[in-house]
């Protein structure tokens, strides 16, 4: 079993390694990893530090990416956001995806009753436009990093469930389930041993498209006043700010979007990317 | 078809009631005293009483949902900033936010759809890597910062357009583009993966064996075949526009619902928000359920019965 499943895992991988999207993909999202690991290094300047004699200016090289209307350095503020965007994120995406897809294998293995309280219950909170349901709880808890995770675990847990159900079903269907069955493995034991694991491959593809949609949700609640505190820096609150100075400083509301725009499509491109080295089968779909 | 329409109307009232009960809870979860964050912060201890008695919150949980129901229905939640009915607020609002998601929809449709169908039949050549490359750019980019780049661009530099507000059809143009742009990339996506499915259907060999014509093939079956679940695709898409258009009428301060609950947000308006994403979720949920009803209908191979 375990050699078997090994060879599968060499496969997999000969394959992401094979494939240009899950490439470029993994170069452009480990890229920002390392800026937001080594941002104190990188960044010349302290991202919140004002300079009031330094407002507004236009990219030089004294400042790459210019300045606020507060003097803060924008490339410094834009390197800092990749550590904001990417720690929330991942965090907030780690536990959806632990919540969600246990919750969903749990519905899709187990069937009947469970699978129909666990799954009305997403479909609940599948009936809310997920931005908008991100702006009720925001609303309710208040601007904060915690917060924020919570807000964005809420809206991605669903989708992790129903990824994970649908993929429980068609795993519990193998003959290696059944053949756990009769030597008497307790339900828990083959879902957690053989079903989960097994099942694991759509959910991980899942995960790299949620980072994408996490990445722009924090910025779409940062943009509308809801996201991190001030003065923390994240993209989507510096281009609300961007967007009063448009006319007198247009060069703010280029660069932290270009950051957004850049890490969400390296996650789109990883998940796409993977999905295609997981199921070679839709690769011409 | 009946039968299909009865179900999905009955398996909508669960869903309803269980987001009334969600947005219901919303207020409740407010760290702290709801009474008293309602009636603000210069408010006397007799008016957080007022208040508390006005909402009914010194009675049991149950009790108040049902309270809050009732006064739903009967038109009487009002707006704490403004005192009039939410309703009142909500509908010009949200009629705004619907011309707005008409033209997006119509914008992005076409467009989604005309690339699509390109990079289905052009399928792995340079034409379908270019189609399906610029689609992933649209899912990725942000919409409000496309939103802003427009506006440099159209408002800003060149002049042409104007950079927000509501008036006359040009200041429709630039925020209808921002909400259809991720639409039409998604709906390209989709309607490439379907005429891609149809193409390894048995049916569409055996028409290449007849030795039929590729135009023909293409026109008369696969087109007919794949554009019917892309119907659904722009349906749903449509709920998604309708529900999540708040960051593209913040930017271009467009008068819609959305960018309403997002003035809320600022003002403590906790009703208005209340209402206001339970109406959304209310559009949302109907409009799915709209689309499911035109896919039976287009569609009656579906088996509905076993759903």
């Amino acid at each position: 079993m375990k050699t078997a499943s090994l060879e599968v895992t060499n496969v997999i991988w000969r394959r992401i390694k094979k494939n240009r999207m899950a490439q470029v993909g993994a170069y452009i999202t480990v890229f920002f990893i390392i800026i937001a690991i080594f941002a104190p290094v990188i960044a010349p300047y302290d991202p919140t530090e004002q300079r009031f004699e330094d407002s507004l200016q236009g990219p030089s090289l004294k400042h790459f990416f210019g300045t606020d209307i507060y003097g803060r350095d924008v490339f410094s503020r834009v390197i800092y956001g990749a550590r904001t965007s990417l720690k929330i994120a991942s965090i907030a995406v780690s536990i959806s995806l632990i919540i969600g897809s246990l919750l969903g294998s749990i519905a899709g293995f187990f069937g009947r009753v469970i699978d129909e309280i666990i799954m009305r219950f997403f479909d609940i909170l599948l009936a809310f436009p997920s931005i908008l349901l991100a702006i009720a709880i925001m609303t309710i808890l208040g601007a904060g990093d915690t917060n924020l995770i919570i807000a964005l675990a809420v809206y991605s847990i669903p989708q992790f469930a129903r990824i994970a159900r649908s993929s429980v079903l068609s795993v519990k269907q193998n003959e290696y389930v059944d053949a756990a069955k009769a030597i008497g493995e307790s339900p828990w034991s083959i879902l957690f041993r053989y079903v989960i694991p097994n099942s694991f491959a759509p959910i991980l593809v899942q995960a790299s498209m949620r980072m994408a949609t996490a990445i722009l949700g924090i910025s779409g609640l940062g943009f509308l006043g809801l996201g991190v505190k001030p003065p923390t820096p994240e993209w989507g609150t510096d281009l609300s700010l961007a967007l009063t100075y448009l006319y007198v400083a247009p060069h703010l509301g280029i660069f932290p979007g270009l950051a957004i725009f850049l890490v969400v499509m390296g996650f789109n491109y990883l998940g796409d990317g993977l999905n295609d080295a997981l199921n070679p089968r839709l690769k011409d779909r | 078809m009946l039968n299909f329409i009865i179900r999905r109307l009955l398996l909508l009232i669960p869903i309803l009631i269980g987001v009334s009960i969600v947005t219901f809870l919303m207020v409740h979860f407010i760290p702290g005293d709801p009474a008293r964050i309602l009636a603000g912060q210069n408010a006397t201890p007799e008016d957080v009483l007022a208040i508390r008695e006005r909402f009914g919150l010194d009675k049991p949980l149950t009790v108040q949902y049902f309270m809050f129901m009732k006064a739903l229905i009967s038109g009487e939640v009002k707006s704490l900033r403004t005192e009039k009915n939410v309703m009142e607020e909500i509908i010009p609002r949200f009629l705004n936010t619907l011309q707005l998601s008409i033209l997006s929809i119509i914008i992005s449709a076409s467009m989604g759809i005309f690339f699509g169908i390109i990079a289905g039949v052009k399928r792995n050549t340079w034409i379908d890597n270019l189609v399906m490359g610029f689609s992933l750019f649209g899912v990725s980019m942000p919409v409000f910062w496309l939103g802003i780049l427009l506006m440099l661009l159209f408002a800003v530099k060149l002049g042409w357009l104007p950079a927000g507000g509501k008036g006359t059809w040009k200041h429709m143009i630039l925020p209808a583009i921002t909400l259809g742009m991720a639409t039409s990339a998604i709906i390209a996506r989709m309607t490439r993966a379907n005429i891609l499915q149809v193409f390894h259907q048995d049916y569409i060999r055996t028409a290449y064996a007849f030795g039929i014509s590729e135009r023909k093939i293409i026109y008369k079956y696969v087109l007919k075949n794949a554009l019917i679940p892309v119907v659904t695709i722009v349906g749903l898409q449509f709920g998604y526009l309708l529900g999540g258009a708040v960051l593209t009428e913040s930017v271009f301060g467009w008068p819609g619902v959305g960018r309403l609950i997002a003035e809320s947000i600022f003002t403590r308006d906790y009703t208005l928000i209340q209402v206001g994403v339970m109406f959304v979720a209310l559009i949302f949920v109907l409009v799915n359920l709209i689309v499911d009803f035109t896919y039976a209908i287009l569609d009656p191979r579906i088996r509905y019965g076993q759903g």
